[in-house]
C-alpha cells in the first residue's frame, strides 16, 4: 500500500461527489420538464422522436401501462440486436466487418443479446475476434444507450409514485427513455469519448493492421470505433468491452488519467440519481441519507480490496516473490494487473464497477487474492445497491428503504411509514418478492450449474475440482443475476479456435442458464417496482408526527445498512465460505 | 388499443434510436476525433524508416524467431518458437497466444490459490533470472519485481516498473555496449508517470525505449 494509492481513493470520493451534485440538480430539472441549459440543443430532436414514434409525451401512464411500454420496447430491442448478431456478414456492404467475422453461434447469440438489453454486459465471446464493428456500433453500442436509459426510466417512475398526490400515474415511460437518452447520456458520453481519444483510445474503421517489431516478429492490431463505445459502456454502467480483455486494454483505457475518467463515468450517474432523488421528493436529506449509506458501504469494500491485493497473493509467495513495495515497484499482486493503473487503481476500479453493475473490468478478477475476490462478491451479494446501476440502484435500495422503515416501524410498534405515505402489507409483499429474485435467481443457478456436468464443463481446466472452480461458477451466476457483467473470465461458455467464428461453438446449458437468469432478474425486478411505484402513487400523504420515524439521520443509515448487510449475509454467506473465503483464509495452494 | 400503440412506439423508436445512438453517435466521435486527434485515433503507430513496427500504448514480444537448419521452428500449435533478444528491453509476461497478441488479448485467469498460477509465476521468475542474471550478478528471486513475474491482464501492457527496467538495463547496456548512465537516462525520458499525479503507477513505455537504444546506435554506426 502507498500513500498515493490511499490519496487516489480519498480523491476519487471527493471528485464523485462534486460532480454528482450538480448533475442531480440538472437531471431533478431533465425530469420534470423543467428549463435547463441544453434545451436549445436538444428540444427540437426531442419532438421529432416524438412525432416520428408516434407518441404523447404528456399522456399519463398507471404502473400497468408503464411497464407494458417499457416491456414492448426491450423485446423489441431484443430481437433487433439478436437479429443484427446473427445476420453479421450481411452487413459487409456497410465496409463496417473488414475482418470479415461469421457470427457467433446462437446460443451465444442469445446469451449475448439477453446481456445487453438487460444492461449485464456478460461476455462469453471476445470482443476483437467477433464482433465486427457493425455489430458493436448500431449493435451493442445502442442497447449500452438504451438499457440505461430504460434502468433510469423505472428509477424516476418509482420517484414519481413515492411524491404522487393522488392519482395513478407515474409518468410516460417514453418521456422518461427519450430525455435520458438525449439529455443525460449522449451529452456526457460525448464529452467522456473525447477525453479518452485526447488521452490515447482509438476510433476509427480501419482494417486491423499488420506489423512487424523491432525483432521481426509478425503481429495484428487490433482496431475499430472504441472511444465512442467505451464512454457509454461506462457511463451506463454497461460493461461490455470492445475488447476481450474490456478495460485492461491500451487502446479502451491508456493512461491512469483515463482509468480515473472511466471510473467517475460508471459511478457520476448513479450517485446524481441520489441527489436527484432527494430534491425530488423535496427533501434532500433523503437524499444525503441514502448516499452516506451507500459511500460507507463502497469505501469499506475499497480498503477490503486494496489491502488484499496489496498484500500478494500465496501462489506468489510460494514461488518466492517478495511483494512489498520497493523503489521502482508498487508490489503487491500484479496476476492480471496492468502497470499503468497499479494495485490501487485496479482494486477501485474493481469496486467501482461491482457496486454498480458496470461490469467493466481493468484487471483480471480471477486472480484477484481469495479476499480480494469476495470484496466483489459481497458487492454483487448486496444485490447492487451501493450507488448500483443506473437506475436500477436507486429503484433496488428505495425497496431496502421500504424494508428498512417496516422494520423499524416493528421495532417502534408503530404503523411504518415513509414520506408521509403508510407501508402496508401490501407494499412490503412485493418489497420482499421484489428483493429476493436476485439472490434466489443467482443460487439456484450456480447450484444447477455446479451440481450437474452440462454446469461443470465451463470450468477452467486450471480451476478444475478447487474452490477456485466452485468460485467461478458462483460469480458467473451472481454477476449475470445482478446485471453486473464482470467475470472470473476462466469460466466458458464459448469455444472458439480461431479468431472470426468460423469453427466455434457454444456450450449451449452456460448459454441458457444464463441468458434466462438474466432476463428473469432483470424485469421481474422492475415489475415489481413499478407495482410498488402504483400502489405509492395512490396513497394519501398525511403529515409527520411525534411518532414518525425519521429517514434522513444516521440512525436511519445505520438501520438501512445493517438491513442490507444481513439480507445479504443471511443468504450468500454459506455460497461465499466455499469459494472466496475459504481461499483467503489459507496459503495453501490447490491443483 | 394501447397495445397496438405501444408495439408501433417500440418498433419505429428501436430503429431511429439504433441510428441515433449506433450510428450517428459513433461517427459525430469518428468525425472530430479525427480531426481532433488523428494520431491517437488511428492508434499511435509508429514508423521506422517508413516501415510500421507497432503502437507507442501497445506492448509487444522483443524476441527472435528460432531458426534450425534454415527453418523457422514452431510449436505444435504452429506457433513460433522465440528466444528473448537481449539487445532489447522486454514486456512484462503475457497469456496470449503467440505472447503480446494485440488481436485477440486475454488474461491469465490463474487463481491466487492454484499450483497452476505458482509453476506460471515460478517459470516467469526462472526466465527473467537466466535473462539479466549474468549481467546482474546480485539479482536474486526476491528481488525480481512483481510485473517481471506476473502477467499483465491484457497481455499488450506496454509499460514496465521501474524496478524492471533498472534491472534489464545492466544486460542492455551490456550487451549493446552502451554506457549505464545513458541507458539508465533513457528510462527516465520515456517513464510516463502517473495520472495527474497520483493516478496509477509509473511505467516505462518499452517499444519507446528499446526504438530509442536502436536510434542511437543507428547514429553511432
Amino acid at each position: 500500500m502507498t500513500f498515493l494509492g490511499w490519496l487516489t481513493i480519498f480523491l476519487f470520493v471527493a471528485i464523485l461527489t462534486a460532480l454528482a451534485m450538480p448533475l442531480g440538480r440538472y437531471m431533478a430539472a431533465v425530469y420534470a420538464g423543467e428549463r435547463t441549459f441544453l434545451d436549445p440543443l436538444f428540444l427540437t430532436p426531442e419532438r421529432l422522436f416524438y412525432r416520428i414514434m408516434r407518441v404523447d409525451p404528456k399522456r399519463e401512464m398507471d404502473w400497468k401501462a408503464y411497464a407494458k411500454s417499457l416491456l414492448i420496447f426491450s423485446l423489441f430491442g431484443w430481437l433487433l440486436l439478436y437479429f443484427i448478431l446473427r445476420t453479421q456478414t450481411l452487413w459487409n456492404w456497410t465496409g463496417l466487418n473488414p475482418q470479415h467475422f461469421h457470427s457467433a453461434p446462437w446460443n451465444v447469440t442469445f446469451n449475448t443479446t439477453s446481456s445487453f438489453v438487460t444492461n449485464t454486459n456478460w461476455q462469453y465471446y471476445g470482443g476483437e475476434t467477433t464482433m465486427s464493428y457493425f455489430s458493436q456500433m448500431a449493435g451493442l453500442t445502442v442497447q449500452n444507450f438504451l438499457s440505461a436509459g430504460v434502468g433510469i426510466a423505472v428509477a424516476v417512475a418509482l420517484i414519481r409514485g413515492i411524491i404522487g398526490r393522488s392519482g395513478r400515474s407515474i409518468g410516460n415511460f417514453w418521456f422518461d427513455l427519450i430525455r435520458t437518452v438525449l439529455w443525460v447520456l449522449t451529452p456526457i458520453a460525448f464529452v467522456v469519448a473525447l477525453i479518452l481519444v485526447f488521452q490515447g483510445s482509438i476510433q476509427n474503421f480501419s482494417h486491423y493492421v499488420n506489423f512487424s517489431g523491432p525483432t521481426g516478429l509478425a503481429n495484428q492490431l487490433a482496431m475499430g470505433p472504441v472511444a465512442s463505445q467505451e464512454a457509454i459502456k461506462e457511463l451506463g454502467t454497461n460493461g461490455g468491452g470492445f475488447f476481450n480483455t474490456n478495460s485492461a486494454h491500451p487502446f479502451e483505457n491508456p493512461t491512469g488519467f483515463t482509468n480515473l475518467v472511466e471510473m467517475l463515468s460508471v459511478l457520476i450517474i448513479p450517485a446524481a440519481l441520489v441527489f436527484m432523488y432527494g430534491r425530488m421528493v423535496g427533501n434532500r436529506r433523503q437524499g444525503y441519507a441514502i448516499y452516506a449509506t451507500m459511500m460507507v458501504m463502497f469505501l469499506g469494500a475499497v480498503c477490503v480490496a486494496y489491502i488484499a491485493e496489496a498484500h500478494g497473493s500465496p501462489a506468489q509467495h510460494a514461488a518466492g516473490l517478495h511483494t512489498q513495495a520497493i523503489a521502482g515497484s508498487a508490489g503487491g499482486n500484479m496476476e492480471g494487473k496492468e502497470q499503468r493503473f497499479g494495485i490501487a487503481g485496479s482494486a477501485l476500479f474493481d469496486v467501482v464497477t461491482t457496486v454498480t453493475s458496470c461490469g467493466a473490468v481493468n484487471s483480471a478478477i480471477e486472480s484477484f487474492t481469495g479476499i480480494g475476490g469476495a470484496v466483489p462478491m459481497g458487492n454483487l451479494s448486496a444485490s447492487e445497491v451501493i450507488f448500483g446501476g443506473v437506475g436500477t440502484g436507486l429503484y433496488s435500495i428505495l425497496l431496502y428503504v421500504l424494508l428498512a422503515v417496516f422494520l423499524g416501524g416493528l421495532m417502534v410498534g408503530r404503523t411504518p411509514e415513509y414520506l408521509g405515505k403508510k407501508i402496508e402489507a401490501r407494499e412490503i409483499k412485493l418489497v420482499a418478492i421484489g428483493l429476493l429474485i436476485t439472490p434466489l435467481a443467482a443460487l439456484f443457478a450456480t447450484a444447477l450449474a455446479t451440481a450437474s456436468h452440462l454446469g461443470r464443463q465451463s470450468i477452467s481446466a486450471a480451476a478444475a475440482g478447487s474452490p477456485q472452480g466452485f468460485s467461478e461458477s458462483l460469480y458467473a451466476y451472481l454477476s449475470q443475476a445482478n446485471n453486473n457483467g464482470s467475470a472470473f473470465a476462466g469460466y466458458t461458455g464459448f469455444i472458439q479456435p480461431t479468431a472470426g467464428s468460423v469453427g466455434s461453438h457454444g456450450i449451449t446449458f452456460a448459454n441458457l442458464l444464463g441468458g434466462g437468469v438474466m432476463l428473469f432478474a432483470r424485469f421481474a425486478p422492475i415489475l415489481f417496482a413499478l407495482a410498488v411505484a402504483g400502489t405509492l402513487a395512490g396513497k394519501r400523504v398525511s403529515p409527520a408526527g411525534l411518532g414518525t420515524m425519521r429517514t434522513d439521520n444516521a440512525t436511519f443509515v445505520v438501520l438501512l445498512i445493517g438491513v442490507i448487510v444481513l439480507v445479504g449475509a443471511l443468504t450468500f454467506f454459506p455460497a461465499l465460505l466455499l469459494g472466496p473465503i475459504v481461499q483467503g483464509l489459507t496459503s495453501h495452494l490447490y491443483g | 388499443m394501447t397495445l397496438r400503440r405501444d408495439i408501433v412506439s417500440a418498433g419505429i423508436g428501436i430503429l431511429v434510436l439504433t441510428v441515433f445512438c449506433g450510428i450517428l453517435y459513433p461517427l459525430l466521435i469518428t468525425g472530430i476525433s479525427q480531426v481532433a486527434f488523428p494520431g491517437n485515433a488511428g492508434g499511435q503507430l509508429v514508423y521506422v524508416n517508413g516501415k510500421l513496427v507497432g503502437s507507442k500504448i501497445i506492448g509487444q514480444n522483443f524476441a527472435l524467431q528460432v531458426v534450425k537448419n534454415g527453418k523457422p521452428q514452431v510449436d505444435k500449435n504452429g506457433n513460433p518458437v522465440t528466444v528473448p533478444d537481449p539487445r532489447y528491453f522486454q514486456t512484462r509476461p503475457s497469456a496470449t497466444v503467440p505472447p503480446n497478441n494485440a488481436a485477440a488479448t486475454t488474461f491469465s485467469n490463474l487463481g491466487p490459490n492454484n499450483v497452476a498460477t505458482e509453476q506460471a509465476i515460478a517459470a516467469n521468475i526462472k526466465a527473467y533470472l537466466a535473462l539479466e542474471k549474468p549481467y546482474d550478478a546480485g539479482l536474486t528471486v526476491a528481488k525480481v519485481p512483481v510485473d517481471a513475474a506476473n502477467s499483465s491482464a491484457s497481455g499488450i501492457d506496454p509499460d514496465i516498473s521501474i524496478a524492471n527496467a533498472d534491472i534489464q538495463a545492466y544486460r542492455v547496456a551490456a550487451v549493446r555496449h552502451v554506457p549505464m548512465s545513458i541507458v539508465l537516462g533513457l528510462i527516465s525520458q520515456y517513464t510516463v508517470g502517473r495520472g495527474l499525479g497520483f493516478s496509477g503507477e509509473p511505467g516505462v513505455d518499452v517499444l519507446e525505449l528499446n526504438l530509442a537504444l536502436d536510434r542511437m546506435a543507428g547514429a553511432r554506426a
